[in-house]
């Protein structure tokens, strides 16, 4: 009975076990970079990225059809050229990064829609907003777990200065001329991540696998270190339960899985040992 | 005399706007100097300028034997966000920077001079306190013991003792009296001039230009203070085009 709801899916069904590693992949990848997203109050920043690969994505296909290599080419340089126009104005002028990045997200996203509903049709549409997990094939795939692996090693090498510019950029801009490079490395992760999710979840619900797990675990654990395992994990564990939410009732899998995120993040909120409600009532 | 710093014609400011004045002076190496002077004076930005974030305006600093790597700087209100997830002994260890680099491990010789650090400041006991639990002036003291590690040979101070206890500020100030005894330069902002009349030599008084400069009895005149004031208040008239000539 058990293995019947949980693991026949998974063994009877090669698309789902693509969708599980591919899930496993963005949890991998795009986690960890939610966790520093949180921890610097740049939540919403993922949210107003995601927004701004678009219009490269849809450049892409409108260039190559439903080209994994030029959606995602296009998705990257949308992102990094966002990023760093909001970083640069923000720099150069007294208008602050969020305000900045919110006004290119902005216009990004509106080119984005623009292109996508004048050249294709509703269905693409959905494809790139909401993503095909359930339809991955092999260079997807091979793309989700090189997007991942390059993450993580690029957040280990790191660590150390992307700790200190979020704890304190005063003191790392005194001892370092990294400052700026760790900047942009990690907004290049952001964008990164997000164009590998967008490929599985879509551009709308990437975010949702990087920030959710991050915030749930925000409610577990105290020490970076454990943050990010208890996001992954997570992380992982909401992309299973999405999946068999999404196959036994016909539901479109990608908001399945960010809904068992936004679950496991409710419950969180309440039961969570740091902070969490009932803490907070019993103490 | 052995400079540490000199000030030739230095003008700081934002925006354009002057906030120290065409500076001219010389701090000596190994000196033990506070900064005071009025609210709005200059004091913070000069400090902020000695570490080369903020460009001179106009004139410039040179820097004795040492270059910038070789100061540290401790800020008025550091941007630390405490509800970072971090301990105390990761903060101060952060000190270790010039010699760890973004990438280099911490050796064993390092975690024994961390908890000497953390020891020196009288903090031993709370290395793995999050830095989001610690008061103020336990907060004030992890932020010194960082600055021992940094083991820089011009130390910058930027009300270092303001808004912290009587305990504190006295092993803090015996922090202070540690760096000058081991023959580094140190250089502090300071608004209370009782301490400064006990524990500084040396005192520069600023109002946007300078006003005196040398041991702490002679600049710390009533005379001086008045004068220092009148400066600042015809400076804070958006109309005065403070000082001799336009910046």
């Amino acid at each position: 009975m058990i293995w019947e709801a949980i693991g026949q899916p998974f063994a009877d069904f090669g698309f789902m076990r693509r969708a599980l590693l591919g899930c496993i992949a963005v949890s991998v990848g795009a986690t960890p970079v939610g966790v520093f997203l949180m921890l610097r109050r740049m939540s919403l920043t993922g949210d107003a990225m995601a927004c701004a690969i678009l219009p490269g994505a849809a450049v892409g296909y409108l260039v190559a059809g439903l080209s994994l290599g030029a959606m995602t080419v296009g998705g990257l340089i949308a992102g990094m050229a966002v990023a760093l126009l909001a970083g640069f104005v923000s720099r150069v002028t007294a208008l602050r990064e969020d305000a900045s990045l919110a006004a290119f997200y902005l216009i990004s996203l509106a080119v984005g829609v623009l292109i996508v509903s004048v050249r294709g049709s509703n269905v693409d549409l959905m494809h790139v907003l909401f993503g095909t997990v359930l339809a991955l094939d092999d260079d997807t795939l091979v793309l989700l777990c090189s997007i991942a692996s390059l993450s993580a090693l690029t957040l280990a090498v790191l660590f150390r200065p992307l700790v200190l510019e979020c704890a304190d950029p005063q003191f790392l801009r005194s001892v370092s001329g990294l400052s700026a490079a760790t900047h942009f490395t990690f907004l290049a992760l952001v964008v990164l991540n997000l164009v590998g999710g967008f490929h599985a979840l879509g551009t709308l619900m990437a975010v949702g696998i990087m920030i959710l797990p991050a915030a749930a675990a925000r409610f577990w654990a105290a020490s970076i270190g454990a943050l990010i395992s208890v996001a992954i994990a997570v992380a992982v564990l909401s992309s299973v339960s999405g999946l068999l939410l999404s196959y036994h009732f016909s539901l479109p899998s990608g908001p399945a899985i960010i809904l068992m995120a936004g679950a496991a993040y409710g419950m969180s909120l309440v039961l969570g040992p740091v902070g969490g409600l009932a803490v907070r009532a019993s103490a | 005399m052995n400079r540490a710093l000199s000030f030739h014609d230095l003008t700081l400011g934002y925006d354009r706007t002057p906030a120290v004045h065409r500076l001219d002076g010389e701090i000596a190496a190994g000196s033990l100097t506070a900064v005071v002077g009025p609210n709005g004076a200059g004091k913070s930005t000069l400090l902020k300028g000695v570490t080369g974030t903020l460009r001179p305006l106009g004139g410039r600093i040179s820097y004795g034997p040492f270059t910038r790597r070789d100061v540290a700087y401790l800020p008025q209100q550091s941007d630390i966000d405490r509800s970072f997830p971090l301990t105390v002994a990761d903060l101060v260890a952060m000190g270790l920077w010039r010699e760890t680099g973004a990438f280099g491990r911490l050796r064993g010789a390092h975690r024994m001079r961390i908890a000497e650090a953390i020891s020196a400041v009288g903090l031993t006991g709370f290395e793995a306190r999050p830095i989001g639990s610690l008061s103020g002036g336990q907060m004030q003291r992890v932020l010194f013991a960082r600055l021992l590690l940094q083991d820089a040979q011009l130390v910058l101070l930027d009300e270092p003792f303001s808004a912290i206890d009587a305990r504190t500020m006295a092993d803090l100030i015996g922090v202070v009296h540690r760096w000058h005894g081991e023959g580094r330069t140190v250089l502090a902002v300071s608004h209370d001039l009782d301490t400064v009349r006990a524990h500084f030599p040396q005192t520069l008084m600023l109002a946007r230009e300078l006003v005196a400069h040398g041991p702490t009895a002679q600049v710390l005149t009533a005379e001086n203070r008045f004068r220092a004031r009148q400066m600042c208040e015809a400076c804070a008239d958006p109309l005065h085009t403070c000082g001799r000539r336009a910046a």
